[in-house]
């Protein structure tokens, strides 16, 4: 069957089993907009900014496990993708994006919205390609989706000139395996390594489990939860590993790292063995290298052999599937008991219940809105059940550490790269990716901005979504640090916002404001009954600090902690709150 | 210290580029690059000089293997190896005397004089990378004008034949079942 090359990039979508791609057309794009007429099973998603069409195929991804997809124009559309794709590439999630080329003849003649898409692209994305002839079309197509979803999936980049959508060529899409002679799969571990591994696990005594995003994109979550009950072994998550290992589970010490739990972090510096599943030892998570678990042995799981040894020199280092290594792993392994460790756990998590501004709160009620009640408050509404999305910042870390998550991929943030406006186009994606599931964008009212355009998206599709803005009228983190380590200089974090409200309504999005600890309960369950996006503008404390904090390059056992009620300065401390 | 890697790539557009962003981007730095074709035409050979510790090499190793095009590294630092810098060096020359002498110089290195001017010369000389120091050395007090080193280029000694070079980039084919006649193509 002959096709022009705009045909076979939809055909190549739908043998991929592509239902829905996001993506904002162009002149350079056009001819496969064109041809999308004649596949109307695949629904094309219109947003607002190409930033926006890489979250939304971003959150597709990580909310469905398969393949999302972004398609923009040449020159600014392309370069508009960057940040989503940089965003995608930190964070390890499998994209496909495609993007129209000035025709081949043009193609470095500095024409009309041309850009070196591929040259701009190749730090940001797992491999890129420039389509020069149609033929070429469909197995680069099947190439890139294999690339991107396989080993340590990344987004993946395919240019595609005007003149090459244009051209007819015979459509074929080969069934055989894939061999890329430079590409490697790694799977299982050696039995030697394995060996090693065991020695160190069953010699321990204050073992500590990391568990990263390795182990929900292995699907290694019930491995992971075996092994941890086997050799009761405590386990601390990273950000993106949120929903790794259920956090109501006895074991589980929340997130590490700057502003995870203070036991998790002690855990970590007084550990003897730390057992890395899947995480890659980022600055946010280790503190100071230097002093980061002085007296531990090592051992570290990861798919990606260039992340074993990178941060941290660890005793083994298996390159391998977590689930396929956790596999070989738990029959060889014998029960443990960790008791004294565990009580000692214990004694660090009761002091951080101490410090817990809900704990002060619910001794000295106050009659503000803190932004840790409000996130406190839609887990207790949606059960703990929502997927949840957040944007970064200050209401980031308090999601993560006041909204547990007992289910896998119920969380999706942009950690590694830390992108603000992911929140909102993510969290279309997401519901786009389950459907069936609650969707919860948690957003701040500086994030939300960068991306608010997409409220047209989202009203064009009635995605039903709900939105809450965590509004302190700051940029609280930046707001944070200026607090901490500038002498309160707040230089450019004040924002004056626009009325969210009416803002929302404008688009047909219906809202409301919450100003008080007393309407949200029923701002909730208003959101809950309607079917369609809903935004709720929560107004809170300006003045608020996420606790405990490692400060940046400190030791992690250094962290700022929220002093007790008991502490003598308590009332004269700026910070007390 | 320095370390001598030899990297075999697809022989594709752009896989260059694809190799020196990712020294550009993770920091590390490259003392000499030399790319060239090879007997199998599917295969390129890049062999790249850094400075750095051990563990940069192993990092740069792991990090090259992630590059999709890139085929087979080794790390070749302490391996017996052959290797080879070529430079061309033109010198003052500018009567019998001075031209006597570099005759002379060059036939105690085994270095060649390929081309004589009025009032220069161009002297050819390959060894490994300290010899080529050396030797240039000796050419300083003649004057030199202009430089040119190819950068250095190793091989394992005796057994050690690297893999990737039999590597076939497969070409991708529709089935002759499913064509009938020539491609059509229009813009």
């Amino acid at each position: 069957m002959k096709l022009t090359g705009a045909e076979i990039i939809w055909e190549c979508l739908l043998k991929e089993g592509v239902e829905v791609v996001f993506g904002y057309p162009g002149g350079a794009i056009l001819p496969a907009y064109d041809a999308l007429t004649k596949y109307p099973q695949i629904h094309h998603v219109l947003v607002r900014h190409e930033q926006g069409a890489t979250h939304m195929a971003d959150g597709y991804a990580r909310a469905s496990g398969r393949v999302g997809v972004a398609i923009a124009t040449s020159g600014p559309g392309a370069t508009n993708m960057i940040t989503g794709l940089a965003t995608a590439m930190m964070d390890s999630v499998p994209l496909v994006a495609i993007t129209g080329q000035v025709p081949t003849s043009a193609i470095g003649s500095d024409a009309f919205q041309e850009t070196d898409v591929t040259g701009c692209t190749i730090p940001v994305t797992k491999h890129n390609y420039l389509v020069t002839r149609v033929e070429d079309l469909a197995y680069t197509i099947r190439e890139a989706f294999y690339i991107a979803r396989t080993g340590r999936p990344g987004p993946v980049l395919i240019d595609i000139p005007k003149d090459v959508q244009n051209a007819v060529t015979e459509f074929y899409y080969p069934d055989a395996p894939i061999e890329l002679p430079g590409y490697h799969i790694p799977a299982s571990a050696h039995e030697r390594d394995l060996e090693d591994a065991l020695k160190l696990i069953h010699n321990a005594e204050r073992p500590v489990i990391l568990a990263g995003h390795g182990i929900l994109m292995s699907g290694a979550v019930e491995e992971l939860r075996q092994f941890a009950e086997i050799t009761q072994t405590p386990v601390a998550l990273t950000l993106l590993g949120k929903g790794a290992f259920p956090e109501n589970h006895p074991l589980s010490m929340g997130m590490m790292g700057m502003h995870g739990t203070a036991a998790a972090n002690h855990a970590i510096q007084q550990a003897d063995l730390l057992l890395a599943f899947g995480m890659r030892f980022d600055d946010r998570v280790t503190g100071n290298l230097k002093t980061y678990s002085p007296n531990s042995r090592k051992i570290h799981i990861d798919i990606d052999p260039s992340e074993l040894n990178k941060n941290v020199k660890v005793d083994v280092a298996i390159c391998g599937d977590l689930k396929t290594v956790l596999r070989q792993l738990l029959p060889k392994l014998k029960t443990q008991q960790h008791k004294s460790w565990i009580a000692q756990i214990r004694e660090w998590q009761e002091d951080g219940n101490q410090r817990d501004i809900l704990t002060r709160l619910s001794r000295r009620p106050d009659n503000k809105l803190w932004a840790a009640q409000v996130i406190a408050a839609l887990f207790n509404h949606t059960g703990g059940e929502a997927l949840t999305v957040t944007d970064v910042g200050q209401h980031q870390m308090l999601e993560a550490q006041y909204y547990p998550h007992t289910r896998p991929n119920t969380m999706l943030t942009s950690g590694g790269l830390g992108t603000m406006g992911f929140g909102m186009p993510a969290a279309i994606g997401a519901k786009f990716g389950r459907p069936e599931e609650e969707v919860w964008a948690i957003v701040g009212d500086g994030g939300f901005q960068m991306t608010l355009c997409e409220l047209g998206t989202l009203a064009q599709e009635n995605v039903n979504i709900n939105i809450a803005i965590i509004n302190n009228s700051y940029l609280g983190m930046v707001r944070q640090w200026q607090e901490f380590f500038y002498e309160e200089r707040y230089q450019a974090t004040p924002m004056h916002n626009p009325d969210f409200v009416k803002l929302a309504e404008a688009y047909g999005v219906p809202a409301r404001r919450v100003t008080t600890h007393e309407q949200i309960a029923d701002a909730v369950a208003w959101a809950r009954s309607i079917d369609g996006p809903v935004l709720i503008e929560f107004v809170v404390e300006k003045n608020d600090i996420v606790y405990p904090m490692v400060p940046a390059g400190a030791d992690l056992h250094n962290m700022i902690r929220r002093p007790l009620d008991e502490t003598p300065d308590f009332n004269n401390n700026p910070l007390a709150i | 210290m320095k370390h001598t890697i030899i990297c075999l790539v697809e022989n594709k557009p752009g896989v260059l580029n694809r190799v020196v962003s990712l020294f550009r981007r993770r920091n590390f730095n490259m003392d000499s690059l030399t790319v060239g074709r090879t007997h199998n035409p599917d295969v390129s050979r890049i062999t790249i000089v850094m400075e750095g510790e051990a563990g940069d090499a192993k990092k740069v190793v792991w990090n090259l293997y992630k590059l999709i095009d890139v085929i087979e590294v080794q790390d070749v630092t302490d391996v017996p190896t052959v290797e080879r810098d070529l430079v061309l060096a033109k010198v003052n020359a500018p009567d019998a005397y001075s031209r006597n002498n570099l005759t002379e110089l060059c036939y105690q290195w085994g270095a060649r004089l390929v081309d004589i001017g009025p009032d220069v010369a161009i002297v050819e000389y390959t060894g490994t990378a300290d010899k080529v120091e050396d030797f240039i050395d000796q050419l300083r007090s003649y004057g030199i004008v202009e430089l040119v080193r190819s950068g250095l280029v190793s091989m394992g000694r005796g057994i050690r034949i690297m893999e990737g070079m039999n590597h076939k980039t497969k070409r991708f084919a529709v089935p002759a079942a499913l064509t009938n006649g020539a491609h059509e193509s229009e813009s």
